[in-house]
C-alpha cells in the first residue's frame, strides 16, 4: 500500500512537470504563432511542419550560448535567482485537482499531488515566492536598470496582490472552503437549483479583479513594466545569459499556465462541464474523468490564448497608471465586492 | 491676441466618462480589432520559395544583350563607364577577327568588361547611355556574397546565354 501511494504519487508529479514544461515550452510558439495571425503574419515556420519544433530549437540554441556572469555580480545569488523563479513556477501545479478520481485497474488514483485543506493559501504563497527569483536576480546582476526592473517588479507584485487576496476573499464567502478540491468538485456541472454553478456567475466582479491581478502578477502584458525594453534595456534579466536567461523567460510562460489553471479552476468549474453526468453514466469510471481533464486543460489553453491576445492588444501602462489602477481602481472595487457578496449571502441565506 | 484667420480651435481636455476611466470598453473593442485580423490572410510572402514580381521599372543586374543572331552586342564604345556616376563600370577593347563574325556584331569588342556590384548604385544611366542597346538594368537582384572581388562581375555573368540554335 505504501508503496503503490509512493509510486502513484511519483508518477503523477513527473507527469506533471513534463505538461506544465511541455506547456510552457509550446506557449513561446503560440505567442510568436498568435502574434503573427494577429497581425497578418505567418509566424515562425521553417524548423518542422508549420515550425513546431521552434521551440526545440530555441532551446537548444540557449544551452549552446556562452554563459557570462558579469565581474561584479554577487555569484551566488545571481545563480539562486533563476533557479527560485523556476522553482516557485513548478511547485504551483501541486494543489490543482486535475480531474476526478479515476478508476485504474480496480484501483482508485487521485488527480491531484496533494489535497491540502489550505491549498490556495499555498498558492498564494508560491505566487508571492516568484517575485524573489526576480527581485534576487535583479539585484545580483549588480546593474542598476536590472534594480530598477527588480524594484518595479516587486512593487507592482506586492500592490496586485493585495487587490488580488480581497477578490480571493469574496470568493471563499461563497465556497466556505480553501480546499481547492473541494471548490472545484462545487462547481459540478453546470447548472443545479435555478443558477449556474461555476463561480464566474456568482463572482463575476470578483472574477474580472482576479484576472487583472493574475495580468500583473505574471508580469504579462500590459503590465509588463518590469521588462520593458524602452526603458529599461530588457529588465531584471538584461545580464543574464544562456540557460539562466532560459529559466526565467521559462518561469515567466509557467507562470502564465499556473494562473490561467487557477483561474479555470477557481472561476470556471475546473474539471466540471455541462452533460458531465451524462458522460459519467455512458463513458465508465476511467473515461469520463479522463475527458475531464480534458476539458479542464481546454479551458487552461483558452486562457493562455487570451493572455496572448491581451498581449498584443493593449499597450504597456504607465508606472503611474499602474499603481493608480491597483490602489485606487481594483482595491476599493474588491472591498465593494467583498461587502455586496456578504449581503447577497446574507439575504439569500435568511429570506 | 485676436485671431485674424478665426481658424483658430482652443482645445480643452474633457475628463474621462466613467465607462472611458473603467478602461473596460476601450479594451473589449480594441479585442474586437485584433481577433478580426486572426483569420485573415497573412501578407507574408515566403521569400526563398515565392518571390514578389518586380515592378516594370524595377532596375537590378545588369545584363549584356545579344542581338538577334546571338551576336554580343557591345562595342566597347565606352559609353555607359563615362556616364556611371560611381564609376564601377571597366572595360577592354579589342578588335574583330574575320572568323569571329558570328561572335560580335559590331568591329570592335569588349574583351574584358566588368562591373563592381558593390560600387554601382543602380541608377540605370549605362543603360541610357548605351547607344547599341546592348546594357539593360533588367536582372533580379544582385546575391550576397563574401568576398569584395567576387562581386566583380565579368562577361562570364553579365553577358546574356547564347540563343538556342
Amino acid at each position: 500500500m505504501e508503496i503503490d501511494f509512493v509510486i502513484e504519487k511519483f508518477i503523477l508529479i513527473t507527469a506533471l512537470f513534463a505538461i506544465s514544461l511541455l506547456i510552457a515550452m509550446y506557449s513561446t510558439y503560440a505567442e510568436r504563432k498568435v502574434a503573427a495571425f494577429l497581425q497578418d503574419r505567418l509566424g515562425p515556420d521553417r524548423a518542422g511542419p508549420f515550425g513546431i519544433l521552434q521551440p526545440l530549437a530555441d532551446g537548444v540554441k540557449m544551452f549552446m550560448k556562452e554563459e557570462i556572469v558579469p565581474a561584479n555580480a554577487n555569484k551566488w545569488l545571481f545563480m539562486v535567482g533563476p533557479g527560485l523563479a523556476m522553482l516557485c513556477a513548478c511547485i504551483g501545479t501541486a494543489v490543482i485537482p486535475w480531474g476526478q478520481d479515476v478508476q485504474i485497474a480496480g484501483k482508485t488514483v487521485a488527480l491531484q499531488v496533494t489535497d491540502i485543506n489550505v491549498g490556495l493559501l499555498y498558492i498564494f504563497g508560491v505566487i508571492s515566492l516568484g517575485v524573489y527569483g526576480v527581485m534576487i536576480g535583479g539585484w545580483a546582476s549588480n546593474n542598476k536598470y536590472s534594480l530598477l526592473s527588480a524594484i518595479r517588479a516587486a512593487s507592482q507584485n506586492i500592490s496586485y496582490e493585495i487587490a488580488m487576496g480581497l477578490s480571493i476573499i469574496a470568493l471563499l464567502l461563497v465556497t466556505n472552503t480553501l480546499s481547492l478540491k473541494e471548490i472545484v468538485s462545487q462547481q459540478h456541472g453546470f447548472w443545479a437549483d435555478g443558477w449556474f454553478t461555476w463561480n464566474f456567475f456568482k463572482q463575476p466582479l470578483g472574477f474580472l479583479i482576479f484576472m487583472v491581478c493574475a495580468f500583473a502578477e505574471t508580469n504579462r502584458a500590459p503590465f509588463d513594466l518590469p521588462e520593458c525594453e524602452a526603458e529599461l534595456n530588457g529588465g531584471y534579466h538584461m545580464e543574464y545569459s544562456s540557460m539562466k536567461l532560459g529559466f526565467y523567460l521559462f518561469a515567466e510562460y509557467i507562470n502564465m499556465f499556473v494562473s490561467s489553471t487557477v483561474m479555470a479552476a477557481l472561476y470556471f468549474g475546473g474539471y466540471n462541464y455541462p452533460g458531465m453526468d451524462y458522460i459519467a453514466a455512458h463513458w465508465g469510471p476511467t473515461w469520463a474523468p479522463l475527458f475531464g481533464s480534458f476539458i479542464f486543460f481546454m479551458k487552461i489553453f483558452a486562457f493562455i490564448f487570451f493572455f496572448m491576445w491581451v498581449r498584443w492588444t493593449i499597450p504597456r501602462f504607465r508606472y503611474d497608471q499602474l499603481m493608480g489602477l491597483g490602489w485606487k481602481g481594483l482595491i476599493p472595487l474588491a472591498i465593494a465586492n467583498i461587502v455586496i457578496t456578504g449581503i447577497v449571502i446574507a439575504i439569500v441565506n435568511n429570506f | 491676441m485676436e485671431s485674424l484667420s478665426n481658424k483658430k480651435k482652443v482645445l480643452v481636455p474633457k475628463p474621462l466618462s466613467l465607462a472611458e476611466r473603467m478602461y473596460l470598453p476601450a479594451i473589449a473593442s480594441g479585442l474586437k480589432t485584433t481577433i478580426s485580423h486572426f483569420l485573415k490572410k497573412p501578407a507574408t510572402v515566403k521569400y526563398p520559395e515565392q518571390e514578389r514580381e518586380f515592378s516594370i521599372n524595377w532596375r537590378g543586374m545588369h545584363s549584356l544583350k545579344r542581338d538577334e543572331q546571338g551576336r554580343e552586342r557591345c562595342t566597347a564604345c565606352g559609353l555607359c563607364a563615362l556616364s556611371c556616376p560611381a564609376e564601377a563600370i571597366t572595360m577592354i577593347a579589342a578588335e574583330r577577327k574575320n572568323d569571329e563574325k558570328h561572335l560580335y556584331r559590331e568591329e570592335k569588342y569588349a574583351s574584358v568588361y566588368e562591373i563592381n556590384m558593390l560600387r554601382c548604385i543602380f541608377c540605370g544611366l549605362c543603360e541610357e547611355a548605351c547607344p547599341k542597346e546592348a546594357i539593360y538594368l533588367d536582372g533580379p537582384i544582385v546575391p550576397a556574397d563574401y568576398l569584395r572581388k567576387d562581386f566583380i562581375y565579368g562577361k562570364d555573368k553579365l553577358v546574356e546565354a547564347p540563343l538556342e540554335k
